[in-house]
């Protein structure tokens, strides 16, 4: 009967109270029409737990080495196998294999050893590792039942340890390698982009005029000769530090053009003369009026940021003017893969860190556009 | 002039054009050019001109938004000897920037998109009377229903406004700090003609109510006319008519004021014809010596073209023009 009671024309007619949203929530909804970067928004997310836990999600130690599983190709997972009295029964596993030499051409091969096979878990018992670093666990999301046993997912490499695992250890150094970067290069190119912005004048000048040189110089050529003057004795983590430093080098110039470029037409603003009518300071008024109208942005550009910083610790890397190999980035993965015999030979040296590598970057360029778009009023 | 609450002097704001890095300046736009003026205390005095007059200029240069060329600005507050706007440092500015406020032509531009009007119309009492919390609330809520906005848009960001609430928002804004004077740039140009009327009357009300002075730059004569008590008319940089209203609007003494006022859109085509011929205002070039309309005015001598023209005080109102009274 209600409905009865209320005549449409009423309905329609009574006034519904508009949702009022901010600035932030407006940005939120439309990021989430554009799918694509939704969708990257969530595979980001998953990189970076990855990351973090990534000792707990990684199958095996990723510098336990094995005489007995070098260049294994990679395992899959089957589901079904034959028990001893011809039943098939549910069960995850891979064959187990075993190592054969020819001995004219000192190649290995690896064979299925009939009839045995390695039984694979969820949250088995494995290496023991130190969660966050201060937790100790010997849990693992997914691996062999038996803790002696050693699976290859993706295959194994020179010195037999496991590549899946590797890659998921090196997640740790090559995402974050980004963030810092970015960080280092928010700082630089903020302060920097902003004093030339709100400034203007020879400081101005000087400012661009340096962002000019610097990116007038080759960059690798530029980080190659940075990158010598680290010396080689120095600790992994010190090195680690530096050449984060050298990748935003370049990473602190564009964020710094945009940012003058905002203060620039931000200055111009009524709004900005209003602010300071209200009596506030220079320093109140940056950090009430013009930060908060360019973040957006200076999150879409960030964002952008990273996948550069990655791609280029990676070709830093690679050449090997970066991180050296105890460290486990992405970077020093591939270099694994640097001559055709081994690319030959064990091709998932390079497909496996290439892709992951490929999806990471091709997920934050997306997320990046997406916050692009979502933070542009103009753009539809 | 005890009644003065502000004295222009001589005031000059001069933009260089060209020049750069390696070239010298070469020629400046005069686009406040020795002007003088007085704005008496509880009068509205109105600034028309048509656009590119300077007339924005000025009153950014009076807020001191832009630091004039040369001349003096001095205000009365207080019955205290006059501060000299022009010579204020940062913290005389501010203590000033209380007493006279400014409303901004474009209410969208002028509020920022991100704040909510809580911050918008408050933080100015934040700064000036320390306020916060809920006694700034209360305040702003206050100003809110003295402008005939509702108590509950205090939370609300400025997209969820029509232009000319906007506008009273901006109005709240400057009044906020109690001011002596309120510089109006256009403050209605930008809205609708029913709005406007809705928005003029409101400025109106609280001139009353508060013993406000204002100052109104518009370009629009029917406005000013409706709020105005004394009048300058500005033409390239320059006053060269100021009177107040009446006698302006009755017996235009300067050939621009004349111009303008028969630029003035007639509703009755049959007064439309007894108006007969318009001056042309096409051409606006800047004379390099002489009088700055001498280009465009009808009545134009060679002296007009020689020699700038000095101010005539005839009637109750001042007229640069060589032939004042004559023509």
């Amino acid at each position: 009967m209600t409905a009865v009671d209320q005549n449409p024309v009423e309905i329609a007619d009574a006034p519904t109270a508009p949702v009022l949203l901010g600035p932030w929530a407006l940005m939120w909804r439309k990021f989430k029409r554009h799918r694509i970067a939704y969708a990257s928004l969530w595979l980001v997310l998953f990189i970076y737990v990855l990351a973090l836990f990534a000792n707990f999600f990684a199958p095996e130690a990723h510098d336990e080495t094995n005489r007995r599983g070098i260049f294994v190709p990679p395992q899959t997972i089957q589901f079904f196998h034959e028990t001893e009295d011809g039943s098939r029964q549910f069960q995850l596993h891979v064959d187990a294999l075993k190592m054969k030499v020819d001995q004219a051409t000192m190649r290995r091969s690896y064979d299925v050893q009939p009839g045995k096979i390695i039984p694979l878990g969820f949250f088995v018992k494995g290496h023991a590792y130190e969660l966050l670093g201060f937790i100790k666990a010997d849990r693992h999301f997914f691996g062999p039942k038996d803790p002696d046993d050693v699976v290859y997912f993706l295959g194994s490499d020179r010195l037999g340890r496991d590549i899946l695992s590797r890659i998921i250890v090196g997640t740790q150094i090559s995402m974050s390698i980004g963030l810092v970067g970015v960080a280092v290069s928010l700082l630089i190119g903020v302060s920097l982009g902003g004093i030339s912005g709100y400034y203007g004048g020879w400081i101005d000048n000087v400012i661009q005029r340096l962002i000019e040189f610097l990116r007038s110089i080759p960059t690798i050529p530029l980080w190659m000769g940075l990158a010598a003057a680290i010396p080689l004795g120095w600790p992994p983590l010190r090195t680690y530090f530096i050449v984060t430093l050298i990748v935003s080098m370049i990473g602190w110039t564009s964020l710094a053009r945009e940012v003058r470029g905002k203060f620039l037409s931000l200055r111009k603003e009524d709004f900005i003369t209003a602010a300071r009518l209200d009596g506030l300071s220079d320093w109140e008024v940056i950090r009430k009026h013009m930060v908060p109208s360019f973040s957006s942005h200076i999150i879409a550009s960030l964002t952008l940021a990273v996948p550069l910083m990655i791609l280029a610790e990676t070709s830093l890397s690679f050449l090997g003017i970066g991180l050296q190999p105890p460290i486990v980035s992405w970077g020093t993965l591939l270099k694994e893969a640097q001559n055709i015999r081994t690319i030959i030979e064990a091709p998932w040296l390079l497909i496996a860190p290439g892709s992951m590598i490929v999806i990471a970057v091709l997920a934050l360029n997306f997320l990046g556009d997406g916050l692009r778009d979502a933070a542009d009023p103009h753009a539809h | 002039m005890a009644d003065s609450i502000l004295e222009v002097r001589d005031l000059e704001m001069h933009f260089p054009i060209g020049g750069g890095f390696f070239s010298k300046t070469r020629d400046v736009v005069k686009a406040v050019d020795k002007v003088s003026f007085d704005v008496k205390r509880g009068e509205t005095f109105g600034i028309v001109g048509e656009s590119g007059s300077g007339k924005t200029t000025l009153g950014r240069c009076i807020m001191r938004v832009l630091d004039p060329s040369s001349g003096s600005i001095r205000m009365y507050r207080n019955g205290k000897a006059p501060d000299e706007i022009t010579k204020a440092d940062r913290r005389l500015l501010t203590e000033i920037w209380r007493d006279m406020r400014m409303v901004f032509q474009d209410p969208q531009s002028s509020l920022n998109p991100r704040l909510r009007v809580l911050e918008l119309v408050g933080q100015c009492l934040r700064k000036s009377e320390g306020l916060s919390g809920q006694a700034l609330a209360d305040r702003v809520g206050d100003l809110l229903e003295q402008v005939g906005l509702q108590r509950e848009f205090l939370m609300r960001y400025p997209n969820a406004f029509s232009g000319g609430q906007r506008q009273r928002l901006g109005i709240a804004r400057a009044l906020a700090t109690k001011p002596k004077i309120v510089i109006a740039d256009e403050a209605v140009s930008a809205l609708d003609v029913s709005i406007q009327a809705q928005t003029l009357n409101l400025l109106q009300d609280l001139q009353e109510e508060f013993d406000l002075t204002y100052v109104f730059i518009a370009h629009d004569l029917a406005v000013v006319e409706h709020i105005c008590d004394r009048i300058a008319v500005m033409y390239l940089g320059q006053i060269v008519e100021l009177a107040d209203r009446d006698t302006l609007f009755r017996d235009p003494k300067h050939p621009y004021t004349r111009a303008l006022l028969s630029a003035v859109p007639i509703p009755d085509p049959r007064a439309r014809k007894k108006a007969g011929k318009r001056t042309s205002l096409s051409d606006g070039a800047v004379a390099d010596r002489g009088c700055n309309f001498a280009t465009r005015c009808p009545h134009a001598s060679d002296l007009c073209r020689a020699k700038s023209p000095p101010m005539h005080h005839l009637n109750g109102a001042d007229v640069l023009c060589h032939y004042a009274g004559q023509i």
